[in-house]
């Protein structure tokens, strides 16, 4: 486990973007299938939302004995890297920048409102990603504030399982494991409140 | 010793660029034919070119092939070309009844040895907001229909797929995407309609199994998913059929489902669609037509009905 905890971090940082360079190339190359804009916009959101349960993983294997802390930052931060991206490929390949389209796809589409709400809630988040924010806001804003991460992870797992026909497996085992890591947060802190109490 | 190209062949005429820029389809083709070998060998069919053909460029075939959707093989654009294959379709009978003066289990050879198959190239929009034009090798529905005798009561006809789990793994396990037999229907003058076929092959062979080999339907002012593949059965009936993504979203899936860029699907718009294999990562979207460009042959059945509530 040393030899894991010592990855600098910024290997982390370059080594979350590949899929997003690699994916972009092969869409040049036109390799990406019949519809590649949608591929390239579906492969984005979904790194967005991979790295979203990432984050959300830290505290229960930190419980478990496995401390990696040090990378939550960069998995956060990773993202709301992927949500910008998928957010940019949205508006720039698949909307070719029609605002009035766009507009009403925001308004109109739950789906899309969804993904925009988690979006928007990632801003801040993103934003207070940094050592000078935290000591600026004090520990305990900042936690607060940052407990938008579980909203932001059930809007996003929420606007996958709106955007299919039917119910294919894989938004609803995204939706599985969104709901399995909220739990996994919300019962030991339960538990702490109740045995708090009764002492 | 120094190997210099001769200065006096352009590189293009190495290659004709036609050919050069087709090298995927060709590919393509090429592993497509390698993976048939195995299963049914797709057939040559000689068809006469129908005059309701669109001049559009078609789209390649290995994408025709490759991006379908046939939940009965699958979920993803891909299963049906990675599943399908398991397919066996042959005998194959499709029972026509119901309200028919003739209903009779029919071996598919005797339904198709008297039709003049003719290569229609047709749009097609799929409700997902993508297109495609594709060369259908097919007859009129109507064709069939009349030596069948439709009795003076048929008003719809109902077509349904064959339900084989053994050959279609979309149809077994924990997560079935649909109520089997997937089910579908027109009213049965759309049925009659001359642009309403029954294909039986596309770019001229038999139907790869994952468009739906060896009959299927193809109405192409229509949503892609009221083309219903690898029929066994065709009945008339007086009540409107069932089909069935509106059994399994009445809100979101109406019986007519025309192609209208003017009536959004509840969660997404239909005013634009994206046609396959056109321009890659920077293509735009291209308006989507009413009734898929074929209105002046068809709104006339429509005449008078309020579209947004018979969508
Ligand atoms: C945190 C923010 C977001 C996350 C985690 C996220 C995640 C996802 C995921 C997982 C998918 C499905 C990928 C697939 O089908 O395999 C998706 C699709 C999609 N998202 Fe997002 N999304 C976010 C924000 C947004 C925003 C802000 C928009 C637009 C305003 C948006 C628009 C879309 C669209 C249009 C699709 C469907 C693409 C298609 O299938 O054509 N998303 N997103």
């Amino acid at each position: 486990m040393r030899a894991a905890l010592r990855i600098p971090k910024l290997v982390v940082y370059v080594a979350g973007l590949v899929p997003a360079a690699w994916t972009f190339y092969l869409g040049l190359q036109d390799r990406l299938g019949p519809e590649p804009i949608k591929a390239l916009e579906q492969e984005l959101g979904l790194w967005s939302l991979r790295f979203l349960l990432l984050c959300l993983l830290i505290s229960p294997l930190r419980r478990a004995g496995v401390d990696l802390l040090r990378y939550r930052r960069a998995l956060g931060l990773l993202a709301f890297y992927y949500a910008a991206l998928h957010l940019s490929a949205y508006v720039a390949l698949d909307h070719g920048f029609d605002w009035t389209a766009i507009g009403r796809d925001i308004l109109k589409r739950p789906y899309v409102t969804i993904g925009m709400a988690a979006f928007v809630i990632l801003v801040p988040l993103a934003a207070t990603s940094n050592n000078a924010a935290i000591r600026r806001l004090g520990a305990a804003a900042w936690a607060r504030l940052h407990r938008l991460v579980y909203v932001a992870a059930i809007l996003a797992a929420a606007h996958f399982l709106l955007i299919v026909k039917s119910w294919p497996a894989e938004p609803l085992l995204y939706a599985a494991a969104t709901i399995a890591l909220l739990a996994a947060r919300a019962l030991p802190a339960a538990r702490r409140a109740r045995t708090a109490s009764a002492s | 010793m120094l190997i210099r190209h001769s200065p006096d062949i352009a590189p293009s005429e190495i290659t004709p660029r036609s050919l050069y820029l087709r090298r995927r389809e060709f590919l393509a083709g090429f592993g497509a034919g390698l993976a048939f070998a195995g299963a049914a060998q797709a057939a040559a069919l000689a068809a006469a070119r129908s005059a309701f053909s669109t001049n559009e460029p078609k789209t390649p075939r290995a994408d025709v092939l490759a991006y379908n959707n046939f939940y009965e093989f699958g979920g993803r654009k891909s299963d049906p070309a990675d599943n399908a294959h398991t397919l066996t379709t042959e005998p194959w009978t499709v029972r026509i009844d119901g309200l028919v003066a003739k209903p009779a289990d029919y071996r598919l050879e005797d339904l198709i040895k008297p039709l003049a198959l003719e290569e229609r190239v047709y749009r097609m929009r799929c409700v997902e907001g993508w297109s495609m034009v594709i060369p259908w090798i097919g007859a009129p529905l109507s064709e069939i229909l009349k030596r069948v005798e439709p009795l003076g009561s048929a008003k719809y006809v109902a077509f349904e797929t064959l339900v084989r789990p053994e050959e279609m793994p979309g149809q077994k396990g924990l997560l079935q995407l649909l109520p089997w037999p997937y089910v579908e229907g027109l009213r049965l003058d759309e049925a009659l309609h001359p642009l309403t076929i029954l294909a039986t092959g596309l770019y001229g062979e038999t139907l790869p199994n994952q468009n739906g080999a060896p009959l299927r339907l193809v109405v192409p002012w229509k949503y892609g998913f009221k083309g219903i593949k690898s029929i066994v059965r065709i009945s008339l009936t007086e009540t409107q059929p069932k089909t069935s993504w509106n059994i399994q979203n009445p809100r979101e899936y109406g019986f007519y489902s025309n192609v209208n860029p003017n009536v959004d699907h509840p969660r997404w718009s239909q005013a634009t669609e994206r046609r396959i294999g056109e321009g890659g990562l920077f293509a735009k979207r291209r308006p989507t037509l009413m009734y898929n460009g074929y209105a002046d042959q068809v709104a006339s059945l429509y005449s008078g009905m309020d579209l947004e509530r018979y969508f």
